[in-house]
């Protein structure tokens, strides 16, 4: 049971990882991107449009054409989304808070007008896609798994996605404090007037920055669907995950390393509820409440330790023009 | 001695109207300290921007090594081994010494603090530097931030320093600390320009001295043959005449009485020492000063923005007779106890308007708490702007522009209207005439003599030696937070003003 737990929360994890990754790329650069929760959900319908051409077309489901159609549509997806908000934010200098909201508005907009399309094509009693045949090759777990007990339920059991995101969050943590384009990156965030001094494109960092954020954060959509959803899309059925990857960042104090663990906690707060005992409709969602009363928790204490590393990103979510020096 | 390192011929630079440097030349040579000296305004800062890439000149050459250079951004600086060291550092908080010294820094190998480490400590052992590499900023002091700003420009290989008053922000030991630093840098070879305005530094530190005076390239005297009585004439210039009137008022009774205020600011630096004067009624008391020495400090614990940490603020309430001790109380208190106080600042649209609303808001902003219903009263502040627009010839659309959108003089005419519409019994301006144009300035100037006239107490903080000379009644001079001197505006000379605003006061050595 406990095994069994585990397994569910780092499953529910994953996609809020992913999401957190994304943001922390991007506020590193000084974008405060509340697109997220669009973009992830961009990220979802886009990987369930390929995977279903793909699907439709195909005679025979090649198993690396599934994965690699819906993994590249989905992050073409996303990485569209972030050029919209780089555009409007990085170029155009427009208010951050409100073009990323704006973003998420749409994506989810987006998502479920393409959902509902695809649904209607596929003439289905119930309101949602099925693409059982891509989800299983998504969902190929490791080999020898199985042949070790609950260690290997434990470790092994997930999909490729689901330890990508695990890669992805230790490369990103190397990258910030162990190179020198991550440290240009950061120097933006904190102070873009001195990296420009300093000879730092700035402009380029911060489109670069934000548009892998974007992607990373919709493949954390593109994990729901196929392999948390077992490849079955229905409108809204992503929920507020986006919402809770952006709170992650905050718990995770801006570092991906720490938001491996924290998402599994995440994860495992938001399913809780499953795995306690006799609990009352109003209790249970109390316990869904968990990760955002957490957060909070978290934001209390470390602005009250003060500690200058903990905070976020000095100049972030405000515009750069190099003529207001 | 003896090679030019650096060498400006003819520069000269202009911003719209406004000559920033005319016809500038200037030469440093290698193995040398240089001082650039003048007043406020007078195109130091502009010039040494030019050196380094900041701006560029509208004439003139830049010669390095005899040969002639452009330098059109920093980067080009960087490549003839120039390295400014700014007022205000350009430094990452979060980051330790080491990352922001390699901050942007290409053609270095492999990413290896450890390695970058070292080389900084070589430097600092090179010199005599104390830093530790691996100490974050915020956690520094000023003086280790400048450090860090100096070593930033040696780790790149600089062999022409500027330093643009580096010792606004130092205590005396510091500064000493840092002449000596400069001192060995100068023995092995590099040219140093350093920009002051303190007279005793520059004799004490530099080997020639430049004076620049309204943009225009006065001289260059070498410091051992030179006096500070010398440097000051070159400095300050010939006195013009301006025609204010000034008038006599009879009756000059006491209104405002400060006594021993003293204040500290967050880092332990002394912001006001020990001032104590006394503003009359019907008399205009000028306030000169180099920019910073607590002219800010002192209107802002006047009207009630600045915590003092000792002394007393007496208000002399000519209606009911009775005197209020001001300190410490905020501006809606002071208001409260009677005090008609009016408070012109510097920062115009930051502390005075606000930039998006119109000027009969704006107008607003004063009486707003005076409506006894719920809804704003309207009609009144429309009539004021109305009159202030008329009586000041603001120059705008209408009432209903907002204020951001006109010109600095306008703005400026909007914030003196409103706060003279008061009524107040004590008037403090700071700089009103910065920005503005000759015919604008003679307005406000004559608007400040008819409030002295109806037997107001006026403040008034100017950086233009002439003109307080010509408007005001007596002149206060402050250096560093202390007053230097309080001088009858009738018998006083510029040379003597701009002696106390430079004046060392006492004590210190600076070596």
């Amino acid at each position: 049971m406990i095994v069994s737990f585990i397994q569910r929360a780092v499953m529910q994890g994953i996609p809020l990882l992913y999401g957190s990754t994304g943001e922390i790329i991007t506020e590193k650069g000084g974008h405060l991107n509340l697109g997220i929760p669009g973009i992830m959900y961009v990220g979802a319908i886009s990987g369930v449009i390929g995977a279903f051409l793909y699907e439709q077309s195909a005679e025979t489901v090649n198993p690396i054409l599934a994965v690699i159609i819906p993994l590249l549509s989905s992050m073409l997806g996303s990485l569209l989304m972030g050029l919209i908000y780089c555009v409007l934010t990085i170029t155009l200098h427009s208010n951050q808070n409100v073009t990323g909201l704006a973003l998420t508005t749409f994506g989810v907009g987006f998502g479920n007008f393409f959902g509902g399309s695809l649904i209607k094509l596929t003439n289905s009693d119930t309101p949602s896609i099925a693409l059982v045949e891509t989800s299983k090759c998504f969902k190929t777990p490791l080999p020898f798994a199985e042949k070790l007990g609950w260690v290997g339920e434990l470790f092994f059991s997930y999909s490729f996605l689901a330890y990508a995101a695990i890669i992805i969050a230790i490369v990103v943590s190397i990258f910030f404090n162990r190179t020198r384009k991550g440290l240009h990156l950061r120097a933006i965030g904190e102070n873009p007037a001195t990296a420009d001094a300093a000879g730092i494109n700035v402009d380029r960092y911060k489109y670069i920055s934000t548009c892998i954020g974007s992607i990373i954060a919709g493949l954390g959509g593109l994990y729901y669907v196929m392999d948390y959803a077992d490849g079955i899309w229905s409108n809204n059925a992503f929920g507020d995950r986006g919402w809770l990857a952006i709170a992650l960042v905050i718990f995770a104090v801006w570092r991906p390393n720490v938001s491996i663990l924290g998402s599994i906690l995440f994860g495992g707060l938001l399913i809780a509820y499953n795995y306690i005992q006799n609990l009352s409709f109003e209790q249970q969602e109390l316990i869904k409440m968990m990760p955002y009363v957490v957060t909070i928790l978290v934001l209390i204490v470390i602005s009250m330790r003060n500690k200058k590393e903990n905070q976020p990103p000095a100049s972030l979510g405000l515009s750069y023009f190099r003529e207001e020096r | 001695m003896g090679t030019p390192a650096i060498e400006l011929k003819n520069i000269t630079k202009t911003f719209g109207p406004i000559v920033a440097n005319k016809d500038v030349c200037l030469t440093v040579n290698k193995g040398e300290i240089l001082s650039i000296l003048g007043e406020n305004g007078s195109g130091k800062t502009t010039l040494m921007n030019m050196i380094s890439g900041i701006y560029f000149p509208d004439h003139g050459q830049i010669f390095i090594n005899g040969e002639e250079v452009l330098i059109r951004s920093p980067k080009d600086a960087f490549k003839y081994k120039i390295g400014m060291i700014h007022q205000h550092f350009k430094l990452v908080d979060v980051f330790s010494a080491t990352e922001n010294i390699v901050l942007g820094l290409k053609d270095d190998g492999k990413y290896n603090l450890k390695a970058s480490e070292k080389k900084i400590r070589e430097i600092t052992a090179q010199y005599g530097f104390e830093l530790e590499p691996s100490k974050k900023i915020h956690e520094m002091s000023v003086s280790e931030k400048q450090t860090v700003e100096i070593i930033k420009v040696l780790y790149r290989g600089a062999d022409i320093l500027i330093l643009d008053e580096p010792t606004a922000v130092l205590t005396p030991q510091e500064t000493k600390k840092l002449f000596a630093v400069l001192r060995k840098m100068r023995d092995s070879g590099k040219a140093i320009i350093i920009i002051t305005h303190k007279l005793h530094e520059v004799l004490s530190l530099s080997d020639r001295v430049s004076v620049l005076r309204k943009g225009e390239y006065i001289g260059t005297v070498n410091t051992a043959e030179t006096s500070e009585s010398e440097l000051t004439e070159m400095m300050v210039g010939k006195k013009i005449e301006l025609n204010i009137e000034r008038t006599k008022v009879e009756e000059t009774p006491d209104r405002l009485e400060i006594r021993k205020i003293s204040c500290v600011n967050r880092e332990g630096i002394t912001l006001l020492n020990n001032i104590s004067f006394t503003a009359k009624a019907g008399e205009i008391l000028g306030i000169a000063g180099i920019a910073g020495s607590g002219q800010r400090e002192l209107l802002e614990s006047i009207a009630g923005l600045q915590k003092l940490n000792s002394g007393e603020i007496l208000y002399h309430n000519p209606t009911t007779g009775y005197t209020e001790n001001l300190r410490d109380k905020s501006p809606v208190k002071i208001k409260e106890l009677g005090v008609r106080l009016s408070f012109v600042p510097e920062d115009r649209l930051g502390m005075g308007l606000v930039g998006n609303m119109d000027i009969i808001d704006n107008m607003l902003l004063r009486s707003y708490r005076r409506g006894k219903s719920a809804f704003l009263e309207r009609k009144k502040p429309k009539d004021l702007a109305n009159k202030i627009i008329e009586e000041l010839e603001v120059v705008t659309p209408s009432a209903k522009t907002p204020v951001r959108r006109l010109s600095g003089g306008n703005v400026q005419k909007v914030l003196v209207g409103r706060e003279i519409a008061s009524s107040p019994t004590v008037l403090m301006v700071a700089y009103p005439v910065r920005g503005l144009d000759i015919n604008s300035s003679y307005l406000i100037y004559n608007l400040l003599n008819k409030q002295k006239e109806n037997g107001v107490a006026v403040i008034f903080v100017g950086e233009d030696l002439d003109v307080l000379i010509e408007l005001c009644d007596r002149i206060m001079v402050i250096n560093s937070g202390k007053i230097t001197g309080i001088v009858d505006a009738e018998n006083t000379t510029k040379e003597e003003i701009g002696l106390l605003m430079t004046k060392n006061d006492g004590g210190e050595s600076h070596e």
